[in-house]
């Protein structure tokens, strides 16, 4: 197991309830998996947990296999917002997991970085400023910052739901080329469905606050996918039921 | 959308202040007494005739007072705005402390400064540097203040230590205050230093602008003060020109 949560709760302490409480689940290394659930149901805060901006008042979690009190750098956090830093260039931007973590030389620094924005399709833009780049671009050099963090967990929190509908789907293309081929183990979290559809092989839904368990849904599509995949009788279904579970927790 | 030639650049202010002299010069010429009002050209010659003194004497000596009184707010206030900000204690102890030190009236208490560090420079800087570090401080450490939380978070996660976060997050973010801080604290720095001079001192342009009052030299009061405007408007200038060299991205933050 890539990751797992064994009996974790955590409360706010700006609030009289738990938001998770006794919460399991775990996820399996190489797998693409989606958490999904409406705005405001604590989805980030699993994030939160994982990456440690947060620390849980019971339970624990492990990441490959250890718990992550004892580990540092073992997870590439990548925020909604692109987080760019203005004053960077792109490449030194992408360069800044690598500067935190030390112990490589410049040349070595560079050679990666210059190697994951040709990965991400923004050799030419190592020199131009985050400013100049559309918010596609910007999204793809977050996502190299990320993976440049060198962790085989990675942790997507709705990465391309600023983006305008056409550059999103053709960005969930990309990931999923991405993800072909290097299979990192990806949790990802949306609130659309059809994008948890189309890119994971396992989705978990949160259908309930406090969080106390997560409905787990395989996704009956093989891999490499299509769109077209997406238009099949069992998976319009699937759509349905997602958004029926999804609607009532709305509406409920 | 079509801009006037009335609209372009600084024209509307050099306009208007080219009006506000005339004006002035008007107005002198029909009070027609120069050691009350004196005009702008007669401003203007005196302090040709006076450009030896000024320049090569008093000039001089006002600026080594603005420029420790400076240097030293300057490393006073960033010390004090990264203590801030780095260690909550500080920031309780020091902010209140901060903010009231700036009632404190400091003109009335140049006087007592002279009888503590006598008429050398020391009790000028004294004035400046009381005057000029308060904006440092508060505009540098909210600089610091509005560094976004979750780019500190970001990386947070890459497993930063808080020097690499500083390093790397809040001195570059806190950049376009510091400029402000600067721009703010030059002029004050240079009203200081001359109100330091014009309270007690044997040199620089405070101290001269007041000799000439007591000659009831209209002109020679406003000659020196003509001469500091200019250097404060220049200087303000080169900083603005190395701000927009150096800052590419205010606002984008």
């Amino acid at each position: 197991m890539m990751l797992e949560l064994r009996g974790v709760t955590y409360r706010y302490p700006s609030e009289d309830f738990d938001t998770l409480q006794n919460l399991s689940f775990s996820v399996e290394e190489g797998s693409f998996v989606s958490i999904i659930g409406v705005s405001g149901c604590g989805k980030s805060t699993i994030f939160r947990l994982i990456n440690r901006l947060l620390s849980p008042a019971a339970g624990e979690i492990r990441v490959g296999g250890r718990p992550i009190a004892e580990q540092r750098q073992y997870c590439g956090y990548m925020p909604q917002r692109d987080l760019l830093f203005p004053w960077r260039t792109v490449g030194e931007n992408l360069r800044l997991p690598l500067e935190i973590r030390g112990g490589l030389s410049r040349g070595e620094m560079q050679r990666r970085v210059d190697e994951t924005l040709a990965e991400v399709g923004l050799a030419d833009c190592g020199k131009k400023y985050p400013a100049e780049l559309s918010g596609g671009m910007r999204q793809r050099a977050a996502f190299g910052r990320t993976a440049l963090t060198g962790c085989p967990l990675l942790l997507l929190d709705e990465p391309f739901s600023a983006l305008d509908f056409l550059t999103r789907v053709s960005m969930q293309e990309w990931l999923l080329g991405q993800w072909e081929r290097h299979r990192q183990t990806v949790l990802f979290i949306t609130h659309d469905v059809e994008e948890a559809i189309f890119l994971s092989g396992r989705i978990l839904v949160v259908d309930s606050t406090p969080i106390r368990s997560l409905t787990e849904i395989e996704v009956p599509l093989p891999y490499p996918r299509r769109r077209e995949m997406l238009a099949r009788p069992e998976i319009l279904q699937l759509r349905e039921r997602l958004l029926d579970s999804l609607r009532r927790k709305v509406t409920g | 959308m079509k801009r006037s030639i009335l609209n372009r650049g600084n024209l509307p202010a050099l306009v208007l202040v080219f009006l506000l002299l005339l004006g002035w010069q008007g107005a002198a010429m029909k009070v027609n007494a120069a050691y009350i009002i004196p005009s702008p050209t007669q401003i203007l010659a005196r302090l040709w005739e006076l450009r030896q003194p000024l320049l090569a004497v008093h000039l001089p000596a006002t600026m080594q007072v603005t420029g420790i009184g400076l240097l030293i707010s300057l490393a006073l206030g960033l010390l004090l705005a990264v203590a801030m900000d780095s260690f909550p204690l500080a920031r309780k102890a020091l902010y209140p402390i901060i903010i009231a030190s700036q009632t404190i009236p400091t003109t009335a208490l140049a006087p007592l400064f002279v009888l503590w560090f006598g008429y050398g420079i020391w009790s000028k800087v004294l004035v400046t540097v009381l005057i000029t570090f308060f904006p440092i401080v508060i505009t540098v450490y909210d600089g610091f203040q509005s560094v976004k939380t979750e780019m500190v978070e970001l990386l947070a996660t890459y497993g930063a230590t808080r020097l690499q976060i500083f390093c790397k997050l809040k001195i570059p973010a806190a950049l376009p205050s510091f400029f402000s801080a600067i721009k703010m604290a030059v002029p004050m720095s240079i009203i200081g230093a001359a109100i330091g001079e014009w309270l007690g001192s044997q040199s620089g342009l405070g101290y001269f602008s007041r000799r000439m009052m007591t000659q009831l030299d209209g002109a020679g009061v406003f000659a020196p003060i003509v001469l500091l405007s200019a250097v404060a408007m220049l200087l303000v200038a080169g900083i603005g020109w190395l701000e927009k060299r150096l800052i590419h991205w205010r606002g984008e933050l």
